[in-house]
Protein backbone atom coordinates (compact mmCIF):
# COMPACT_ATOMS: atom_id res chain seq x y z
CA UNK A 1 0.00 0.00 0.00
CA UNK A 2 1.28 3.48 -0.86
CA UNK A 3 -0.29 6.91 -1.23
CA UNK A 4 -0.33 6.70 -5.02
CA UNK A 5 -2.40 3.53 -5.00
CA UNK A 6 -4.76 5.15 -2.50
CA UNK A 7 -5.01 8.30 -4.65
CA UNK A 8 -5.70 6.29 -7.80
CA UNK A 9 -8.39 4.30 -6.07
CA UNK A 10 -10.14 7.33 -4.56
CA UNK A 11 -9.95 9.36 -7.75
CA UNK A 12 -11.36 6.45 -9.74
CA UNK A 13 -14.29 6.22 -7.36
CA UNK A 14 -15.54 9.70 -8.28
CA UNK A 15 -19.25 9.79 -7.47
CA UNK A 16 -19.51 6.08 -6.82
CA UNK A 17 -18.09 5.84 -3.31
CA UNK A 18 -19.85 3.62 -0.80
CA UNK A 19 -19.93 6.53 1.60
CA UNK A 20 -21.48 9.07 -0.77
CA UNK A 21 -18.46 11.32 -0.29
CA UNK A 22 -16.38 12.54 -3.17
CA UNK A 23 -12.63 12.60 -2.51
CA UNK A 24 -10.12 14.82 -4.21
CA UNK A 25 -6.53 13.66 -3.79
CA UNK A 26 -3.39 15.66 -4.18
CA UNK A 27 0.06 14.36 -3.33
CA UNK A 28 2.37 16.67 -1.40
CA UNK A 29 6.04 16.06 -1.98
CA UNK A 30 8.52 16.15 0.84
CA UNK A 31 10.86 13.85 2.72
CA UNK A 32 7.83 11.66 3.34
CA UNK A 33 5.07 11.32 0.75
CA UNK A 34 1.82 12.77 2.00
CA UNK A 35 -1.54 12.65 0.30
CA UNK A 36 -3.86 15.57 0.88
CA UNK A 37 -7.44 14.38 0.57
CA UNK A 38 -10.28 16.86 0.39
CA UNK A 39 -13.84 15.72 0.81
CA UNK A 40 -15.95 17.76 -1.59
CA UNK A 41 -17.94 20.30 0.40
CA UNK A 42 -15.52 19.98 3.31
CA UNK A 43 -12.38 21.38 1.72
CA UNK A 44 -11.61 23.39 4.89
CA UNK A 45 -10.80 20.18 6.78
CA UNK A 46 -8.52 18.12 4.56
CA UNK A 47 -7.24 14.70 5.59
CA UNK A 48 -3.52 14.01 5.31
CA UNK A 49 -2.54 10.43 4.64
CA UNK A 50 0.95 9.01 4.99
CA UNK A 51 2.13 5.43 4.80
CA UNK A 52 4.87 4.02 7.04
CA UNK A 53 6.42 0.54 7.16
CA UNK A 54 3.51 -0.96 9.02
CA UNK A 55 0.63 1.49 9.05
CA UNK A 56 -1.47 3.95 7.11
CA UNK A 57 -1.94 7.18 9.05
CA UNK A 58 -4.87 9.49 8.34
CA UNK A 59 -4.68 12.85 10.11
CA UNK A 60 -6.98 15.88 10.18
CA UNK A 61 -5.89 19.12 11.85
CA UNK A 62 -8.57 20.33 14.21
CA UNK A 63 -7.43 23.57 15.84
CA UNK A 64 -4.34 25.33 17.09
CA UNK A 65 -3.36 25.81 20.69
CA UNK A 66 -4.03 29.55 20.18
CA UNK A 67 -7.70 28.83 19.43
CA UNK A 68 -8.33 27.30 22.85
CA UNK A 69 -9.88 29.46 25.57
CA UNK A 70 -6.92 29.49 27.98
CA UNK A 71 -8.88 28.84 31.19
CA UNK A 72 -10.80 25.97 29.56
CA UNK A 73 -7.75 24.09 28.30
CA UNK A 74 -7.66 21.50 31.10
CA UNK A 75 -11.41 20.84 30.73
CA UNK A 76 -10.97 20.45 27.01
CA UNK A 77 -8.17 17.92 27.48
CA UNK A 78 -10.34 15.96 29.88
CA UNK A 79 -13.26 16.01 27.45
CA UNK A 80 -11.02 14.84 24.60
CA UNK A 81 -9.60 12.01 26.69
CA UNK A 82 -13.07 10.93 27.66
CA UNK A 83 -14.25 11.05 24.04
CA UNK A 84 -11.25 9.08 22.77
CA UNK A 85 -12.83 5.64 23.18
CA UNK A 86 -16.44 6.42 22.24
CA UNK A 87 -15.27 8.21 19.08
CA UNK A 88 -15.48 5.52 16.38
CA UNK A 89 -12.18 4.56 14.72
CA UNK A 90 -10.51 7.92 15.40
CA UNK A 91 -8.36 9.18 18.25
CA UNK A 92 -7.08 12.57 19.31
CA UNK A 93 -3.50 13.68 19.38
CA UNK A 94 -1.36 16.76 19.20
CA UNK A 95 1.32 17.55 16.66
CA UNK A 96 3.39 20.57 17.62
CA UNK A 97 0.87 23.23 18.63
CA UNK A 98 -2.00 21.67 16.65
CA UNK A 99 -4.65 19.34 17.97
CA UNK A 100 -5.45 16.58 15.50
CA UNK A 101 -7.83 13.70 15.06
CA UNK A 102 -6.38 10.63 13.40
CA UNK A 103 -6.92 7.04 12.47
CA UNK A 104 -4.21 4.42 12.02
CA UNK A 105 -4.79 1.39 9.82
CA UNK A 106 -2.73 -1.72 9.21
CA UNK A 107 -0.61 -1.56 6.07
CA UNK A 108 -2.55 -4.60 4.81
CA UNK A 109 -5.91 -2.79 4.92
CA UNK A 110 -8.14 -2.93 1.86
CA UNK A 111 -9.13 0.12 -0.18
CA UNK A 112 -12.63 -0.25 1.24
CA UNK A 113 -11.23 -0.08 4.78
CA UNK A 114 -9.30 3.09 3.94
CA UNK A 115 -12.29 4.69 2.26
CA UNK A 116 -14.44 3.88 5.28
CA UNK A 117 -11.77 5.26 7.61
CA UNK A 118 -11.59 8.54 5.69
CA UNK A 119 -15.36 8.99 5.72
CA UNK A 120 -15.61 8.28 9.44
CA UNK A 121 -12.65 10.54 10.18
CA UNK A 122 -14.19 13.42 8.24
CA UNK A 123 -17.51 13.02 10.05
CA UNK A 124 -15.77 12.75 13.40
CA UNK A 125 -13.72 15.89 12.75
CA UNK A 126 -16.82 17.96 11.99
CA UNK A 127 -18.67 16.61 14.98
CA UNK A 128 -15.76 17.13 17.35
CA UNK A 129 -15.29 20.77 16.35
CA UNK A 130 -19.02 21.30 16.83
CA UNK A 131 -19.06 19.56 20.21
CA UNK A 132 -15.87 21.19 21.46
CA UNK A 133 -16.67 24.69 20.21
CA UNK A 134 -17.41 25.85 23.77
CA UNK A 135 -13.73 25.41 24.54
CA UNK A 136 -12.64 27.36 21.49
CA UNK A 137 -12.29 31.07 20.84
CA UNK B 1 14.93 4.33 29.19
CA UNK B 2 12.09 2.85 27.17
CA UNK B 3 11.51 4.03 23.60
CA UNK B 4 8.13 5.37 24.66
CA UNK B 5 9.73 7.52 27.35
CA UNK B 6 12.45 8.66 24.96
CA UNK B 7 9.92 9.81 22.38
CA UNK B 8 7.85 11.53 25.04
CA UNK B 9 10.87 13.33 26.46
CA UNK B 10 11.99 14.41 23.02
CA UNK B 11 8.56 15.76 22.06
CA UNK B 12 8.08 17.54 25.36
CA UNK B 13 11.58 18.95 25.09
CA UNK B 14 10.55 20.69 21.91
CA UNK B 15 12.24 18.42 19.40
CA UNK B 16 9.23 18.98 17.18
CA UNK B 17 11.09 21.74 15.39
CA UNK B 18 11.38 21.00 11.71
CA UNK B 19 14.55 19.15 10.89
CA UNK B 20 15.24 18.02 14.41
CA UNK B 21 14.98 14.28 14.69
CA UNK B 22 13.39 12.58 17.68
CA UNK B 23 15.91 9.79 17.83
CA UNK B 24 18.95 10.46 15.74
CA UNK B 25 19.25 8.54 12.52
CA UNK B 26 22.38 6.79 13.72
CA UNK B 27 20.74 5.17 16.72
CA UNK B 28 17.80 4.16 14.53
CA UNK B 29 20.26 2.40 12.25
CA UNK B 30 21.90 0.69 15.20
CA UNK B 31 18.50 -0.41 16.39
CA UNK B 32 17.65 -1.81 12.97
CA UNK B 33 20.97 -3.68 12.99
CA UNK B 34 20.10 -5.15 16.39
CA UNK B 35 16.82 -6.39 15.00
CA UNK B 36 18.57 -7.97 12.04
CA UNK B 37 21.07 -9.63 14.42
CA UNK B 38 18.26 -10.98 16.56
CA UNK B 39 16.58 -12.35 13.45
CA UNK B 40 19.82 -14.04 12.40
CA UNK B 41 20.12 -15.62 15.83
CA UNK B 42 16.60 -16.81 15.46
CA UNK B 43 17.27 -18.42 12.11
CA UNK B 44 20.35 -20.17 13.52
CA UNK B 45 18.47 -21.35 16.60
CA UNK B 46 15.72 -22.76 14.40
CA UNK B 47 18.25 -24.60 12.26
CA UNK B 48 19.94 -26.02 15.38
CA UNK B 49 16.57 -27.05 16.67
CA UNK B 50 15.79 -29.02 13.52
CA UNK B 51 19.12 -30.84 13.85
CA UNK B 52 18.59 -31.71 17.48
CA UNK B 53 15.05 -32.86 16.84
CA UNK B 54 16.28 -35.19 14.08
CA UNK B 55 18.86 -36.66 16.48
CA UNK B 56 16.14 -36.99 19.08
CA UNK B 57 13.96 -38.98 16.70
CA UNK B 58 16.86 -41.25 15.72
CA UNK B 59 17.70 -41.91 19.39
CA UNK B 60 14.09 -42.63 20.17
CA UNK B 61 13.89 -45.16 17.32
CA UNK B 62 17.12 -46.77 18.56
CA UNK B 63 15.73 -47.04 22.11
CA UNK B 64 12.61 -48.75 20.77
CA UNK B 65 14.69 -51.17 18.72
CA UNK B 66 16.88 -52.16 21.69
CA UNK B 67 13.81 -52.62 23.89
CA UNK B 68 12.24 -54.89 21.27
CA UNK B 69 15.46 -56.88 21.01
CA UNK B 70 15.64 -57.30 24.79
CA UNK B 71 12.08 -58.64 24.91
CA UNK B 72 12.92 -60.98 22.04
CA UNK B 73 16.02 -62.30 23.78
CA UNK B 74 14.20 -62.70 27.07
CA UNK B 75 11.85 -65.02 25.18
CA UNK B 76 14.84 -66.99 23.83
CA UNK B 77 16.34 -67.30 27.32
CA UNK B 78 13.08 -68.68 28.71
CA UNK B 79 12.90 -71.18 25.84
CA UNK B 80 16.50 -72.27 26.47
CA UNK B 81 15.73 -72.78 30.17
CA UNK B 82 12.64 -74.79 29.27
CA UNK B 83 14.91 -77.06 27.22
CA UNK B 84 17.28 -77.24 30.25
CA UNK B 85 20.08 -75.75 28.14
CA UNK B 86 21.71 -73.69 30.88
CA UNK B 87 24.73 -72.75 28.74
CA UNK B 88 22.62 -71.37 25.91
CA UNK B 89 20.43 -69.51 28.43
CA UNK B 90 23.52 -67.94 29.96
CA UNK B 91 24.80 -66.86 26.53
CA UNK B 92 21.42 -65.24 25.82
CA UNK B 93 21.44 -63.62 29.25
CA UNK B 94 24.86 -62.13 28.48
CA UNK B 95 23.50 -60.75 25.22
CA UNK B 96 20.55 -59.25 27.14
CA UNK B 97 22.91 -57.66 29.64
CA UNK B 98 24.92 -56.09 26.79
CA UNK B 99 21.69 -54.83 25.22
CA UNK B 100 20.58 -53.35 28.52
CA UNK B 101 23.74 -51.32 28.93
CA UNK B 102 23.38 -50.18 25.32
CA UNK B 103 19.78 -49.20 26.13
CA UNK B 104 20.84 -47.14 29.12
CA UNK B 105 23.45 -45.28 27.03
CA UNK B 106 20.96 -44.68 24.25
CA UNK B 107 18.30 -43.54 26.73
CA UNK B 108 20.77 -41.09 28.21
CA UNK B 109 21.48 -39.66 24.77
CA UNK B 110 17.75 -39.41 24.09
CA UNK B 111 17.15 -37.55 27.36
CA UNK B 112 19.94 -35.13 26.57
CA UNK B 113 18.57 -34.48 23.04
CA UNK B 114 15.15 -33.89 24.52
CA UNK B 115 16.57 -31.41 27.01
CA UNK B 116 18.44 -29.59 24.25
CA UNK B 117 15.40 -29.49 22.00
CA UNK B 118 13.26 -28.02 24.77
CA UNK B 119 15.89 -25.43 25.60
CA UNK B 120 16.15 -24.42 21.95
CA UNK B 121 12.37 -24.25 21.60
CA UNK B 122 12.24 -21.89 24.57
CA UNK B 123 15.05 -19.82 23.09
CA UNK B 124 13.30 -19.58 19.71
CA UNK B 125 10.06 -18.51 21.36
CA UNK B 126 11.85 -15.93 23.49
CA UNK B 127 13.81 -14.58 20.53
CA UNK B 128 10.68 -14.34 18.43
CA UNK B 129 8.99 -12.31 21.13
CA UNK B 130 12.08 -10.14 21.48
CA UNK B 131 12.19 -9.44 17.73
CA UNK B 132 8.49 -8.56 17.76
CA UNK B 133 9.07 -6.18 20.64
CA UNK B 134 12.07 -4.55 18.91
CA UNK B 135 10.00 -4.13 15.79
CA UNK B 136 7.17 -2.51 17.75
CA UNK B 137 9.62 -0.05 19.29
CA UNK B 138 11.24 0.70 15.95
CA UNK B 139 7.81 1.28 14.48
CA UNK B 140 7.15 3.88 17.20
CA UNK B 141 10.35 5.72 16.38
CA UNK B 142 9.77 5.55 12.65
CA UNK B 143 6.15 6.64 12.93
CA UNK B 144 7.13 9.63 15.05
CA UNK B 145 9.75 10.57 12.48
CA UNK B 146 7.37 10.06 9.62
CA UNK B 147 4.70 12.22 11.24
CA UNK B 148 7.28 14.96 11.82
CA UNK B 149 8.43 14.83 8.22
CA UNK B 150 4.85 14.70 6.97
CA UNK B 151 4.01 17.69 9.15
CA UNK B 152 6.85 19.72 7.75
CA UNK B 153 5.81 18.74 4.19
CA UNK B 154 2.24 19.86 4.96
CA UNK B 155 3.41 23.08 6.61
CA UNK B 156 5.71 23.86 3.65
CA UNK B 157 2.86 23.20 1.26
CA UNK B 158 0.54 25.52 3.14
CA UNK B 159 3.03 28.37 3.34
CA UNK B 160 4.04 28.02 -0.31
CA UNK B 161 0.45 27.89 -1.58
CA UNK B 162 -0.30 30.97 0.54
CA UNK B 163 -3.52 29.36 1.69
CA UNK B 164 -4.58 30.81 5.00
CA UNK B 165 -5.37 28.31 7.70
CA UNK B 166 -8.85 29.00 8.97
CA UNK B 167 -9.76 28.60 12.60
CA UNK B 168 -11.65 25.43 13.44
CA UNK B 169 -14.87 27.33 14.09
CA UNK B 170 -14.65 29.27 10.82
CA UNK B 171 -13.99 26.04 8.92
CA UNK B 172 -16.99 24.41 10.53
CA UNK B 173 -19.20 27.42 9.76
CA UNK B 174 -18.16 27.41 6.14
CA UNK B 175 -18.72 23.69 5.77
CA UNK B 176 -22.11 23.98 7.45
CA UNK B 177 -23.02 26.92 5.20
CA UNK B 178 -22.07 24.87 2.16
CA UNK B 179 -24.09 21.95 3.44
CA UNK B 180 -27.03 24.30 4.11
CA UNK B 181 -26.77 25.74 0.61
CA UNK B 182 -26.70 22.26 -0.83
CA UNK B 183 -29.72 21.24 1.26
CA UNK B 184 -31.57 24.40 0.22
CA UNK B 185 -30.84 23.72 -3.41
CA UNK B 186 -32.06 20.18 -2.98
CA UNK B 187 -35.23 21.44 -1.31
CA UNK B 188 -35.76 24.08 -3.99
CA UNK B 189 -35.37 21.45 -6.64
CA UNK B 190 -37.91 19.30 -4.85
CA UNK B 191 -40.41 22.16 -4.59
CA UNK B 192 -39.92 22.96 -8.24
CA UNK B 193 -40.36 19.33 -9.12
CA UNK B 194 -43.62 19.07 -7.16
CA UNK B 195 -44.95 22.31 -8.67
CA UNK B 196 -44.24 20.97 -12.08
CA UNK B 197 -46.08 17.81 -11.35
CA UNK B 198 -49.01 19.86 -9.91
CA UNK B 199 -49.13 21.86 -13.11
CA UNK B 200 -49.15 18.83 -15.27
CA UNK B 201 -51.93 17.30 -13.18
CA UNK B 202 -53.96 20.49 -13.49
CA UNK B 203 -53.49 20.47 -17.23
CA UNK B 204 -54.64 16.88 -17.42
CA UNK B 205 -57.73 17.68 -15.33
CA UNK B 206 -58.53 20.65 -17.48
CA UNK B 207 -58.20 18.62 -20.63
CA UNK B 208 -60.65 16.16 -19.13
CA UNK B 209 -63.07 19.03 -18.34
CA UNK B 210 -62.66 18.56 -14.57
CA UNK B 211 -61.82 21.24 -12.01
CA UNK B 212 -61.51 25.04 -12.34
CA UNK B 213 -63.84 26.75 -14.85
CA UNK B 214 -62.21 28.81 -17.48
CA UNK B 215 -62.86 32.54 -17.52
CA UNK B 216 -63.32 32.57 -21.23
CA UNK B 217 -65.01 35.40 -23.13
CA UNK B 218 -67.92 33.06 -23.73
CA UNK B 219 -68.53 32.47 -20.07
CA UNK B 220 -68.33 36.23 -19.35
CA UNK B 221 -70.88 36.91 -22.07
CA UNK B 222 -73.16 34.22 -20.72
CA UNK B 223 -72.98 35.81 -17.27
CA UNK B 224 -73.83 39.29 -18.61
CA UNK B 225 -76.73 37.90 -20.62
CA UNK B 226 -78.09 36.26 -17.50
CA UNK B 227 -77.97 39.62 -15.62
CA UNK B 228 -79.95 41.39 -18.37
CA UNK B 229 -82.92 39.10 -17.97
Amino acid sequence: MNIHKIANHLNALADNSETGMVFDCQPISGEVDVLQISVIGREELPIFVSVTDDQVLCITYLWGEDEVVPEKKADMHEAMLEMNIPCPLSSFSKIGDKYVIFGALSISSSFEDIEHELAVLSNNALEVIDDMSDFLL
Amino acid sequence: MSIFKKIMTAIRGGATEVGEAIVDANSTRIFEQEIRDAENHLTRAKRDLTGVMAQQMAASREVDRIKREITEHEGYAVQALEKDDETLALAVAEKISALESELSAQQQALDSFEGNANRLKDLVKKSERQVQEYKRQLSMVKTTESVQKATSAITDNFSSSNSKLLSAKDSLERIKAKQQKFDDQLKAAEVLESENSDNSLEAKLKAAGIGGTENSANSVLERLKAKQK
